[in-house]
């Protein structure tokens, strides 16, 4: 490559890597400035734990962490399953009758604004409610509902582009051989596409887990998730607790994205070389 | 592609069954709310538990009488505003697109050219941001840009500035905010559609005397267009009917479609107003969606 121009490349990437990385970076620095206000560096007492214990003794946000996570959880498995049944009939199905509306009805929640779909769906749960009486109240029911309905969508994707890049002779092979179909599925596709099956569980489970503004539509009285509580929190201005909860989040997802990378690398290999 | 034979041997009916729970949800969580907004938008606002009226009444005669109240979209389209906030948010959007895309284009094609080790780790550390909660992020914005945040400490301790450069709940901060988070979702597809290019055709026009900018200009771009298409959608689409960003770094003067319709809803419990807005931005954004769905399809027959 041409050397002026892989200067300038290098630099735009450099340049917009920074830009993705000083706010987190500021962030993990100031969770540990013992100053209350933040920013404003308090060099003859810092660095300190004081804001992880205050934070770890923060009753709010240890009840609403534990809401997010029951919501995170069950919709990651839900949506794992519809996700998975939608992408393997929009990629191995290629012609039944519904496959148009099913997939623009799949893919649409993905670039949908979330306050028409937060909107939406708490308006269908109240007209469900006043109609056949469930769900009574708006909850963590409400909230995994809702959530499942746009996550399925992401799972799908990573589920159908891993479809589209398996050979199905694998499939053909084992039908030809005289396995039935529900047999083919669980013997043969599943465990190739258990990775994209992970990572859809993961996408699924974060995108609940950071989820504002639906979970504030459908969410009813004491069920106030994570981001509700950071949010009203925000909105006061900054808090030293806040820059620990963004520490702690960064590191937890950094060792797991890190280390599901690893084993997937490792799988792909072990894979290509058998 | 070759027609798969899961069609002929699953038979409709285990082909049916596999679709049709997804069908089923997505058609009662996705489709009908919509339809219910529709219906609601011609309420009118009640104080009442759920506050609207209905628009089917029975009276006594058997008779079925509907009354659809147009009030709320004439009140839309008479209230200055909406009309305001309708286009601030679309002007904003596309900006926060472009810029997203001056910064993400050469990103994209960096990591594209880099090698295959290089590569993977840089596209991780494209999505590991992705993965850390957007609240968060935003959050981050805050301690940055206010008045005693981290770059104004920075610039008046090097002396350059004497007073404080208000940046915090400014238009600036909203779209450092909106490009800062959106940035990957323009990254992933856009570096997806390069790193498919042949890059022989560059080295071919290179030595047939094209100028690097050309063959770019030339090549490159137009190879690109759906990348580009798509990533721009992505990030569009979401920004115009944004919330987040523009309540925490965009102040009150914000005027931003998202938000008006959450202060409808949550400050002024106007149902029925909060749905009409619903409807026009839907409308508004439907044919870009579309748009998105068809890039998809070409995308993926190209693919093949």
């Amino acid at each position: 490559m041409n050397q002026r121009r892989s200067v300038f490349l290098i630099t735009c990437v450099a340049f917009g890597f920074a830009f993705l990385y000083i706010p987190i970076l500021s962030m993990v620095v100031f969770s540990f400035n013992a100053s209350k206000l933040v920013t404003v560096w308090d060099s003859a007492n810092s660095p300190t734990l004081k804001w992880y214990y205050s934070l770890l003794n923060n009753e709010e946000i240890l009840d609403a962490a534990w809401i997010s996570l029951k919501v995170a959880i069950i919709n990651a498995s839900g949506s794992v399953i519809l996700g998975t049944l939608t992408g393997f009939g929009l990629s191995r199905f290629t012609n039944f009758r519904g496959r148009f509306t099913l997939n623009a009805m799949a893919t649409a929640p993905l670039v949908m604004p979330e306050v028409i779909t937060g909107l939406s769906l708490l308006l269908l749960f109240v007209a469900l409610e006043q109609l056949i009486g469930w769900p009574a109240g708006r909850g963590i029911t409400t909230m995994t509902l809702s959530h499942m309905t746009f996550s399925m969508a992401y799972v799908t994707v990573v589920v159908q582009s891993r479809l589209a890049t398996f050979d199905t002779a694998l499939e053909e092979a084992a039908m030809d051989l005289g396995a039935k179909p529900l047999k083919v599925f669980f013997v043969i596709t599943l465990p190739i596409i258990f990775p994209a099956i992970l990572s859809g569980w993961l996408l699924a489970f974060t995108l609940s887990w950071d989820d504002l503004v639906i979970s504030s539509f459908t969410s009813g009285p004491g069920s106030s998730t994570l981001p509700m509580v950071v949010f009203s929190k925000v909105r006061l201005g900054v808090s030293p607790e806040i820059n620990v909860l963004a520490t702690l989040t960064i590191t937890v997802v950094t060792l797991i994205i890190v280390g599901v990378s690893f084993w997937m690398a490792r799988s792909n290999r072990i894979e290509r070389a058998t | 592609m070759r027609r798969t034979p899961w069609s002929q041997r699953f038979g409709l009916s285990g082909r049916g069954l596999v679709v049709l729970l997804p069908y089923l949800w997505l058609l009662l969580f996705f489709v009908v709310p919509f339809v219910i907004v529709l219906k609601i938008s011609f309420a009118d606002i009640d104080l009442a538990i759920p506050p609207y009226t209905s628009l089917f009444q029975w009276d006594d005669k058997n008779v079925l009488s509907i009354k659809l109240n147009f009030n709320n979209y004439v009140f839309l389209f008479t209230n200055e505003l909406y009309f305001k906030a309708l286009l601030n948010s679309l002007k904003v959007a596309l900006i926060s697109t472009l810029i997203c895309l001056l910064i993400g284009y050469p990103m994209s094609y960096g990591i594209a050219r880099a090698k295959p080790a290089t590569r993977n780790l840089l596209l991780l550390l494209v999505i590991l941001p992705f993965w850390t909660s957007l609240l968060l992020r935003v959050y981050a914005w805050i301690g940055l840009l206010k008045a005693n945040g981290v770059i104004n400490n920075i610039l008046m301790s090097l002396g350059l500035i004497h007073e404080p450069l208000a940046m915090l709940y400014t238009p600036f901060a909203m779209y450092v905010g909106i490009v800062y988070s959106y940035l990957p979702f323009l990254i992933l597809p856009l570096y997806a559609n390069l790193e498919k290019m042949d890059w022989q055709l560059l080295e071919a026009a290179e030595d047939l005397g094209c100028r690097p900018w050309q063959a770019f200009y030339k090549i490159t771009l137009p190879l690109s267009r759906n990348g580009i298409l798509a990533g721009s959608m992505l990030v569009f689409i979401p920004a115009v009917g944004e919330f987040v960003i523009p309540a925490l770094l965009g102040g009150p003067n914000a005027l931003m479609i998202g938000r008006i319709l959450w202060d409808e809803f949550f400050s002024n419990r106007a149902w029925p107003v909060a749905s009409a807005v619903a409807i026009l931005l839907l409308l508004l954004l439907v044919p870009f969606m579309m748009w998105y769905q068809s890039i998809q399809a070409r995308e993926s027959a190209g693919a093949r």
